[in-house]
């Protein structure tokens, strides 16, 4: 899933048979498909579920107030996946732990995160504490620590329905069962006696999704879900993830890194640069045609299967600013082959580009709408410096 | 299709003829326990302490194997000593058997076995009394302070900084004093409200650590409530700190008891405690020293096993040994 958008393959070089599974990647005219690759049973529907409303989140440190989150809004609809992108430190991870209500004490947390309609800021912790588990569940990005050493795999799925429901253990072992069936793993029943240090890293990610999953949430936040485990096992994470979003009706936040795991996941992309949103929309636009340069960036930097596999990686060049002292201007003109005077003075707003629900935080996305191919601009520049 | 067959689970590994024995924490840590010969000694010694000082002259109106009474006076039989003898005939001595009075009488003719077991009785009494209450106190206070931070961690602490700047001895001579003659329960009960300090810097610790593990903040996202997480994520994962530190406080609890028995401040007359017995004898050093050897015999014998056990035990939890001992 890591290959570029836009590279024709001829389907005649392709054994049908080894690449059986990648098959569906391909159009009808050839050209690799980088759009959503898996299939859900049900579509997303246009109501949303969570509304996440200018959510600004601060760190006081010694050095100054770090801004981790400035400004991000979105809307979750039922059923959808939507992916965050970003890189490290961009506040991805920060904005999802602030709709958990899991960032430390010191966060300064500002704005409206309304599941459902209420406030969950506004609310008291035991009724945002009641929301915990039960209809916001979250998956961790390690499995090896998230899982709790001395009790057995089912007594802590037993333990996260007990957390909010008064039932005998016994049904509740029951659920942990089920659950245990319903991501795959064999021999649930024996499997409910064993610690965590018995399993794989891919059987205690499993562990960790029924674990979301077993209250029946209706937002389940993946934080980076697949990044400690090795690629094959990946792939069958995110697939049961899918199937299990299925099973329970549940909409999913997708936070990762990875450009692969997002276009097959995910509907919509929401991109993050710097605390910022900088662009949303449905996956296949953005990723086709990105109007954000920093998105262009991204996917021109993805390991690319022309010139035989002999040219260079093409990284963004600089580093993402410092969350102390922000430039002014756009955060991206300092590596944005794009800047003018307007950017480094003027941080533009996430405004609706070309195509309708497309939102890009750049001034001059008009002229990456104007190119074939938005990724040309890092490509040019990087290989004249080569 | 190897591959396959591989990864479905541990019925293809014995299915092979490879034996995989899975073992559970609690089984390595039992068996780490047994191999450690020193530990295992000192459980021995120790058990064969208790039962001997609880079977011999019986324990709440439960009689024992033994027909003398640590109150009771006698006759004197041989000037009071020790009748017992342990080395065989034909080495010379007088054969293997324990007499009338093995450990011998004191000066009012009271048997002194009997007196000396009564006295063991009182201490692991005490002892046990002692760090169950210290352990409780002290895990309570450490795991609030450790968990919840803030005023609640410094208000709890800096009250734990007060209580052990006090000598241990000086409170607990003045809670001796008090209530030492209110019998060995309460005794046991007040020192124990004494030393749990250390327990409760110990408990902070491990919590300050623990509490910002992945999977505390996966119980938080879980939506558990504290107390849950407290009792039910946290604290069993801090068990094998806890063991070792409640085994070392019964022997540290002991040797306390013995000092304020000494001192005078702990079980009074006529009930009896091994420091007692050393403190009331310790003129008879020269002319009568069964009398203060015997109780000093089981003091070393309490103290030395408990902190042998004490010490395979942390031996046993200490998680950076994951292979057991060959």
């Amino acid at each position: 899933m890591t290959t570029p958008p836009n590279v024709p393959i001829d389907p005649q070089v392709i054994d049908p048979h080894a690449y059986e599974d990648a098959a569906h990647l391909l159009d009808s005219d050839g050209e690799v498909h980088l759009g959503r690759t898996l299939q859900d049973a049900r579509p997303p529907s246009q109501e949303e579920i969570l509304r996440v409303e200018n959510l600004t989140v601060e760190f006081p440190t010694e050095d100054g107030v770090v801004h981790a989150v400035r400004g991000v809004s979105y809307g979750l609809r039922e059923r959808e996946v939507l992916g965050i992108v970003g890189e490290s430190g961009s506040g991805k991870s920060v904005s999802s732990l602030a709709v958990m209500g899991l960032l430390p004490k010191n966060a300064r947390v500002k704005g409206r995160i309304l599941f459902r309609g209420d406030d969950m800021l506004k609310m008291s912790a035991r009724k945002q504490r009641s929301l915990r588990g039960r209809k916001i569940a979250m998956i961790f990005q390690d499995p090896m620590t998230a899982l709790n050493p001395v009790h057995s795999i089912g007594d802590q799925l037993a333990e996260a329905v007990l957390a909010h429901e008064l039932m005998p253990r016994k049904t509740a072992l029951a659920r942990a069962k089920e659950m245990l069936d319903l991501v795959g793993i064999p021999q649930a029943e024996a499997r409910l006696r064993s610690y965590p240090h018995e399993f794989s890293g891919g059987m205690r990610q499993r562990a960790m999704i029924a674990m979301a999953v077993i209250n029946n949430p209706d937002v389940i936040i993946a934080d980076e879900p697949t990044t400690a485990l090795d690629v094959t096992v990946q792939a069958q994470i995110l697939e049961k993830l899918l199937e299990v979003k299925d099973a329970v009706n549940a909409a999913i936040v997708l936070i990762t890194h990875d450009l692969g795991v997002i276009a097959g996941m995910a509907h919509r992309v929401l991109v993050m640069y710097a605390g910022r949103p900088v662009e949303l929309g449905e996956t296949d636009p953005v990723f086709e045609e990105p109007r954000m340069p920093y998105t262009a960036g991204l996917l021109g930097s993805i390991p690319s299967l022309e010139g035989g596999g002999s040219s260079r990686l093409r990284p963004i060049k600089g580093t993402p600013p410092s969350l102390i002292n922000l430039p002014t201007g756009c955060p991206f003109s300092p590596r944005c082959p794009l800047a003018t005077d307007v950017c480094r003075e003027q941080e533009p707003p996430l405004a609706e580009t070309d195509s309708g629900g497309h939102y890009a935080a750049c001034h001059h996305w008009d002229k990456l709408a104007a190119v074939e191919d938005p990724t040309v601009f890092f490509r040019t520049e990087s290989e004249t410096v080569a | 299709m190897t591959l396959s067959a591989q990864a479905s689970g541990p019925d293809t590994g014995a299915a092979q003829g490879m034996t995989i024995v899975a073992r559970t924490q609690g089984q390595m840590i039992r068996r780490r326990f047994f191999r450690h010969r020193a530990a295992l000694a000192g459980m021995i010694l120790f058990g064969f302490v208790v039962v001997l000082s609880f079977s011999s002259i019986g324990f709440m109106g439960i009689p024992g194997w033994w027909d003398k009474s640590y109150l009771t006076t006698g006759a004197l039989v041989n000037q009071g000593k020790p009748t017992l003898s342990v080395v065989p005939e034909f080495l010379g001595g007088s054969g293997i058997r324990l007499g009338e009075h093995p450990f011998g009488q004191d000066d009012i003719g009271v048997d002194y076995f009997a007196k000396t077991m009564r006295g063991t009785q009182q201490s692991i009494i005490v002892a046990f009394l002692v760090a169950i209450v210290a352990t409780t106190v002290g895990t309570l206070v450490g795991a609030v302070s450790g968990y919840y931070r803030g005023k609640t961690e410094a208000v709890l602490m800096r009250f734990t900084d007060v209580m052990i700047t006090i000598p241990v001895l000086v409170i607990a001579a003045v809670v001796g004093r008090r209530f030492g003659a209110s019998g060995v329960v309460v005794l046991g009960i007040f020192i124990g409200l004494v030393i749990w300090p250390s327990m409760a810097r110990l408990l902070r610790g491990e919590f300050l650590s623990l509490r910002e593990k992945e999977f505390v903040e996966a119980a938080r996202a879980l939506g558990t409530s504290a107390r849950r997480i407290i009792f039910r994520h946290i604290l069993p994962n801090t068990v094998g700190v806890i063991i070792v530190s409640a085994t070392l406080t019964v022997a540290n609890a002991v040797l306390l008891e013995s000092a304020l028995s000494f001192l005078g401040l702990g079980v009074q007359a006529p009930d009896t405690s091994l420091g007692q017995l050393i403190n009331e004898y310790r003129t008879a050093m020269v002319t009568r020293p069964w009398l203060f050897w015997w109780p000093g015999i089981f003091i070393i014998a309490i103290a030395l096993s408990i902190n042998f056990i004490g010490d395979g035990l942390r031996d046993a939890f200490d998680p950076r040994q994951t292979r057991v001992r060959a």
